[in-house]
């Protein structure tokens, strides 16, 4: 340890410590632009000059290691007169026109400007204009405010894992910009817009819409994927403005992904539903609440008496509640069977007799940056989960090895160690081959590979993404995954789909063994369905089935926040407020629970769910509905020690043998980033993003050869009875006879299973 | 995009670096494409980057760093005179106002018959020989008057 | 072409004379590689190189003056994995032009000098930068790699020696402050040349993150001499602290400009005699002895000085790389200085605040003086302007592009004054 002085304060730091390291964990402010906790030093703005006692010249602080004995002034008249110089140099050219620009109230450089300006300026000559960039419809630009500390650039290099924005040009003339103009594509460029010091990066769906000070900020969890990003929602006049991270450094981090930070806008979609409807004789109407609830429970009365409890079934969003998903597993319960799942696009629920408690991640999120070896089974990782793949990216830039058994090949933006780029049905080959290889069996290629890989290493995962636990054979890969862990002494874990994967079985939204799970109250279909916050076309694993079952009930009542098209098959549509406009919680990947409460009020009529179900519980004569607030309900739903109830755990893990594969080719139909639930479906920005682009039926060359087809070509896309017409896509990449046609758009749900049999062929 | 000849150079330069440092012989890349192409169009540039495994800006932000390389088209011949002091010392002010005489174009211009661009340079680091001038980024010529002038001029096709 | 009178060029133009003096075999005839057959045969330990270099006081050539043989000293020594020599051929500072006669006329010696560097400093890959304008140095360059390498001098297992050193030639295209060590390491990494702060320093992280020693050409070339005939003889070529001989490169009003190889601490008189005066027999005003970004000396000072680092040093300016601008009075300061604040804005990297905008500031007011638009307070505002970027930028262009400006104010402020007052010149 080593003792300095800063500004007469005695402190110890640890050798290495920069001085605005140890100034700023001893509360002593310095001023800096170019310095970020987060990204490499650079030094570059000169804001921070400082005085070193025997320094023949002011030093940066951001990049100046302390030594023992050192003696730093941070106001002393060296360091304020370089500072004001540096002030001075860094106004010439920048427009003095805060009133009018976007950052106004919220500016570094305004701030630091009242404290270390001149007041009039000497520079009498005219100042620098750049040109804006136009870098997509995320981010806005007025790129004569940069003041080039390259917080962008180094974010994008070092964080996103891609270099898109760069300093053009030298001198006086550098510019920040995309390479000509084009867009922004990774799914975490936001964060350069809170990192912009100044006003030359905002947010475009913001852009003019309010100042900051007239909006009122209030925590909240983010409903998305299941990290559960801390957020900040702040309002004006009842409605959502804008969303930024509030900083918890286990979780996300000062970081949002785009999809937390612009979905909000789908909150204020005109799609929204403002009051119940109730469709009479093949009309749609809208009613009051008691209309409403009373045909709903009468509705559910009569199928109950005249066709039994168990030809109810409720289906709901992973994206509700624990609250929400609690009350309807207790209505359900109340009701009927227990007919209840949260599992929509899971198509192989073998498992589940074998499950010992909820999926999780396994460890804690923070330790993902610190593993050596992982191995990700079937993941379209930065999609699904962009910050966690920003976490195994800093864990393989440290040195980690990453490993892949995966249907699709996209650029992780890190090196991979290896990967096997499989069809989806040849992954538990795959997945089983590497298992023999760690039970000392020789086996060679890249499953070889891959266990020797993992073998090295301290921490070790296996995790299991989306695409392994929509998988038809699921249960093989958790089996045979858990014991690869178990071979390997490394820690075993679910990448959680969404906000709330985990609360959902804390909360009993998934059957007992008396009930149905999703996929059975499909296959046979149930005369009435409860739909709490799913476009089930949309969400679940098999949309045609889904449709089709749907279509077929005398009964089908939807809880959502948008009118959606549960117009074309439900009867009852009950507005049910968003995460915004409700208290609530979610569990999130890493068995975290986080409870927020409402930043507006609710829209319109729209109520919050757990309320609804509430009055519904009553109205259905059941017993233990009389909740007074979401604290009770949450209370009741996560009693108890909640990390005993998480477990990856199958009681007896056994795979089924490995059979050949199916012919013909097979759909890998993963969810688009901006198709995952309701809301970001409904988000105007995020849906102009080419992430957000029409789907495509993409297939390597030679697969494209045997359709008779070559790219750009319009094709048939069928699955059963389904089909569709998209254009025929190449990517090399994609494993033999497989066509990647993602799912959870209107574009591709009247087709089939999400990973099953597809057949193309020629349009016209 | 790039003839097989210019890649064969650029592969000669990746191999003076160590094999995870392709990018280091991006300078040399953008020099060969744009003596193929005469000039690096945003697309010449995607191209290098691209093949050398570089996010296009990386290249872009090199392509505009330096001043040799040309981002918009140039005439057949570039001449960049060296105007710097120990040049301006020695002659480079009349050896400019008789080029530009000549050619009828100021600094930054290109003849209408597209055969000659007149730039302004920097330092050389050949000031002993001045009043100088740099064509086409390859020979320095020197010692420059009206009639050293004129048969330079001369001998280029 | 290096034109000094028979009887200076003792170390590095010694064969300049010759014909294609650049080729091999005429290297060899005149004792080329024979330093290092002496070390190779000898397997002379590296610290005894090193122990020469620090007797025979050569400083490096390329500006700074920093003593080489501490400078290799600084190199980690039981370092596992790869180390980096770098040479600094980027010469490019207005009336620097040296290191451009030497690959053209010797370049062996420069790369003899490197494979001695190698074998003492452990590493086994050197580049030179060269600067990109001067392609025929460039290409002059590899030609000789290429014959080191045939005659074996170059490569895996040098002279059957055992040791394993090469070299590649690295192409600038364009960019003064490519000159500025850590500028060309980014530049050879392929980025744009962009100076790194310090610490740390190349000798711990240089070339990809690696050990690394940068020196200046003539600084490397210079070692041949050294390790043959050991550092006194070096030393007593100069003066004490400051040995051997310097090429320095004339320019300017002069009657024959060019380099000079000259001992160190000859008086500059004599220099300016040899490179044939004061053009036309006017009267010399000013010189700027070290290159552009030093500043200037009236004519008076100068003529009482020598040519060595201590006693320009002591005069109030450099000798930097021995690039020697000659001024006669015909010469507007304010003209001059206007040209060289240009180079400085244009050439300034645009990283660091203080360079970035006061380059330009520095030059519009500058400009505005010399086209008559000046105003009283404006002789301040440079003043202040210089001070607020000295010794507060990331590499010391900043400071290049402060100092002309100081040294024009402090001896040829009334020349401003008038420019000022009567919006016009007074030469
Ligand atoms: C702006 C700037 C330009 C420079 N240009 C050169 C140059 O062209 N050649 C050179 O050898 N050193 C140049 N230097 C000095 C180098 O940074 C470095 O000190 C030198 O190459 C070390 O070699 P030496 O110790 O042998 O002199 C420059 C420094 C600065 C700040
Ligand atoms: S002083 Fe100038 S050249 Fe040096 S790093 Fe700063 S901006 Fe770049
Ligand atoms: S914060 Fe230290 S130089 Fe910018």
């Amino acid at each position: 340890m080593l003792n300095i002085e800063i500004d007469g304060k005695q402190l110890t730091v640890e050798p290495g410590t920069t001085i605005i390291d140890a100034a700023d964990a001893a509360g002593i402010y310095i001023p800096r632009f170019c310095y970020h906790k987060k990204l490499s030093v650079a030094a570059n703005c000169r804001m921070c000059l400082v005085q070193v006692e025997k320094a023949p010249k002011p030093m940066p602080a951001c990049a100046t290691p302390v030594t023992d004995g050192m003696k730093v002034m941070t106001r002393s008249e060296t360091a304020l007169k370089a500072q004001k110089a540096v002030m001075e140099f860094l106004l010439i050219n920048h427009p003095l026109d805060c009133p009018i620009c976007d950052q106004g109230g919220e500016c570094q450089l305004q701030d630091l400007a009242v404290g270390y300006g001149m007041g009039n300026s000497r520079y009498a000559e005219e100042k620098r204009v750049v040109l804006n960039k136009n870098i997509g419809p995320l981010i806005s630009t007025d790129m004569t405010r940069c003041i080039h500390c390259t917080r962008c650039v180094r974010f994008g290099q070092e964080i996103a894992g891609i270099m898109e924005m760069g300093q053009i040009g030298r001198g006086e003339h550098s510019e920040i910009t995309t390479f000509i103009e084009s867009s922004i594509g990774s799914e975490l460029s936001g964060n350069i817009i809170d990192l912009c010091p100044v006003g030359a990066l905002t947010s475009k769906p913001f852009r003019y819409s309010a100042r900051g000070w007239e909006l009122t900020t209030r925590p909240s969890i983010s409903p998305h994927d299941g990290l559960g990003a801390n957020l900040a929602v702040e309002t004006k006049n009842n409605s959502v403005f804008r969303v930024l991270p509030r900083d918890n450094e286990e979780i996300n981090e000062c970081w949002l992904s785009d999809k937390d930070r612009f979905a909000y806008e789908g909150l204020n979609s005109p799609e929204r539903l403002q009051r119940p409807m109730v469709k009479r004789y093949g009309e749609w109407r809208e009613c009051d609440w008691p209309e409403a609830l009373e045909a709903v429970a009468g509705g559910l009365k009569r199928v109950r008496s005249e066709n039994g409890d168990a030809q109810i079934g409720a289906l709901a969003s992973p994206h509700a509640t624990v609250e929400e998903l609690y009350l309807l597993h207790k209505l359900m319960h109340g009701i009927g069977n227990g007919n209840v799942d949260h599992r929509l696009r899971q198509s192989d629920f073998s498992a589940d007799a074998n499950l010992q408690g909820a999926p999780w991640l396994g460890m804690a999120i923070a330790e993902v940056e610190k593993l050596d070896s992982v191995l990700v089974v079937g993941s379209t990782l930065r999609a699904d989960h962009p910050l966690l793949a920003h976490r195994l990216r800093q864990a393989v830039k440290r040195g980690a090895q990453l490993n892949l058994i995966n249907p699709v090949d996209d650029d992780l933006l890190c090196d991979v160690a290896n990967k096997a780029i499989v069809a989806p049905d040849a992954m538990v080959q795959t997945l089983d081959q590497v298992r023999r290889a760690l039970a000392g069996e020789s086996v060679a290629g890249m499953a070889g590979s891959i266990a020797a890989s993992l073998r090295q290493g301290e921490r070790k995962a296996v995790l299991l993404g989306n695409l392994a636990q929509h998988h038809p054979r699921y249960a093989d890969l958790h089996a045979m995954a858990q014991q690869v862990a178990e071979l390997l002494g490394a820690k075993f874990g679910f990448l959680g789909e969404a906000a709330n994967s985990v609360g959902a079985y804390l909360a009993g939204a998934v059957p007992d063994e008396a009930g149905m799970n999703a996929a059975q109250m499909l296959e046979e279909p149930r005369r009435a369905y409860i739909l709490l916050g799913t476009e089930a076309e949309l969400d679940s694993y098999n949309p045609a089935k889904t449709l089709a079952a749907l279509q077929s009930a005398q009964l089908v009542v939807a809880l959502s926040p948008y009118k959606h098209h549960a117009l074309d098959y439900a009867h009852v549509l009950l507005p049910v407020a968003p995460f915004s406009e409700t208290s609530g919680t979610f569990v999130s990947t890493e068995g975290r629970a986080q409870s927020f409460s409402a930043a507006v009020k609710p829209l319109g009529e729209t109520r919050p769910a757990w309320k609804v179900l509430r009055v519904l519980g009553n109205l259905m004569e059941l017993p233990g509905f009389d909740y007074e607030s979401s604290e009770q309900v949450r209370a009741e739903a996560l009693h108890g020690d909640l990390s005993a109830k998480l477990n990856n755990r199958l009681k007896a893990p056994v795979a089924k043998p490995v059979g050949a594969a199916a012919g013909g080719l097979q759909r890998i139909g993963e969810v688009p980033i901006y198709h995952a639930d309701s809301i970001v479906r409904r988000a105007a920005a995020l849906q102009k993003t080419a992430a957000a682009g029409v789907p495509t039926a993409a297939m390597n060359g030679e697969t494209l050869d045997r359709a008779g087809v070559v790219e750009g070509m319009d094709v048939i896309v069928c699955q059963g009875a389904g089909s569709v017409v998209l254009k025929a896509a190449r990517d090399d990449r994609l494993p033999h006879d497989c066509v990647r046609v993602p799912a959870g758009h209107p574009a591709t749900a009247m087709l089939g299973g999400m990973l099953d049999e597809i057949v193309v062929e020629r349009a016209g | 995009m790039l003839s097989p000849e210019s890649l064969k150079k650029i592969d000669r330069e990746v191999a003076k670096y160590p094999a995870e440092h392709k990018q280091s012989a991006v300078m040399s890349a953008l020099r060969i494409a744009q003596d193929e192409k005469g000039w690096l169009a945003p697309e010449t540039i995607a191209f290098v980057a691209h093949y050398l495994d570089l996010q296009p800006i990386a290249a872009q932000e090199v392509a505009t760093f330096y001043n040799m390389y040309d981002l918009k088209p140039v005439g057949k011949h570039k001449i960049t005179v060296c105007t710097n002091l120990s040049c301006t010392l020695m002659g480079a002010e009349s050896a400019v106002e008789y080029l530009q005489r000549k050619l009828g174009i100021g600094f930054g211009e290109t003849t209408p018959d597209g055969r000659f661009t007149l730039k302004e340079g920097e330092c050389m680091g050949a000031c002993g020989d001045a009043p100088l001038f740099q064509l086409n980024n390859r020979k320095i010529c020197a010692k420059l008057s009206p009639e050293t002038i004129d048969a330079i001029l001369a001998g280029l096709e | 072409m290096a034109n000094t009178p028979k009887g200076q060029n003792e170390v590095i133009f010694h064969s300049i004379h010759l014909p294609e003096s650049w080729k091999l075999a005429n290297y060899l005839a005149v004792g080329g590689y024979d330093a290092l057959k002496k070390v190779l045969a000898e397997k002379m330990p590296p610290d005894e190189i090193i122990s020469q270099l620090k007797i025979s006081a050569l400083r490096g050539r390329g500006g700074a003056g920093f003593p080489t043989g501490l400078k290799w000293s600084f190199m980690p020594r039981n370092y596992e994995g790869d180390k980096y020599l770098v040479c600094n051929s980027d010469e490019g500072e207005p009336g620097t032009f040296k290191d451009r006669d030497i690959i053209l006329y010797n370049p062996h010696q420069l790369i003899e000098g490197m494979i001695i560097g190698g074998y003492t400093l452990g590493a086994k890959v050197g580049y030179n930068y060269i600067h990109g304008e001067i392609w025929e140095a460039y290409e002059r360059f590899e030609e000789a790699l290429d014959e080191a390498r045939a005659a074996g001098l170059l490569g895996k297992n040098i002279l059957g020696s055992g040791l394993d050193f090469d070299i590649h030639a690295h192409h600038g295209f364009g960019a003064y402050v490519c000159g500025e060590e850590t500028a060309l390491l980014e530049s050879i990494e392929g980025k744009k040349g962009q100076p790194r702060f310090k610490p740390p320093f190349p000798a711990s992280f240089g070339l990809y993150g690696k050990p690394t020693t940068i020196n200046n050409t003539e600084t490397l070339a210079s070692i041949p001499y050294i390790v043959r005939h050991g550092g006194q003889k070096f030393l007593d070529l100069g003066k004490p602290n400051n040995g051997g001989t310097k090429i320095f490169s004339v320019s300017g009003h002069v009657g024959k400009p060019g380099n000079y190889e000259v001992a160190m601490g000859t008086p500059f008189s004599e220099l300016l005699a040899m490179a044939g005066g004061v053009r036309g027999g006017r009267k010399l005003k000013a010189v700027i002895p070290g290159g552009s970004s030093v500043p200037v000396l009236p004519a008076e000072i100068m003529m009482q000085l020598t040519m060595d680092y201590d006693s320009i040093a002591q005069a109030g300016s450099y000798l930097g790389a021995g690039s020697v601008i000659v001024m006669d009075d015909t010469v507007c300061m304010v003209r001059a200085l206007e040209r060289l604040s240009y180079f400085y804005f244009e050439e300034s990297c645009g990283q660091c605040t203080p360079c970035r905008e006061g380059t330009g500031w520095l030059y519009r007011i500058i400009h505005r003086i010399e086209h008559g638009l000046g105003r009283p307070e404006d002789l301040d505002l440079l003043d202040s302007l210089a001070g607020n970027i000295s010794g507060r930028t990331i590499c010391a262009l900043g400071d290049a592009a402060a100092m002309p400006v100081q040294g024009m104010l402090k001896h040829f402020r009334h020349e401003f004054e008038h420019h000022i007052q009567h919006k016009k010149c007074m030469v």
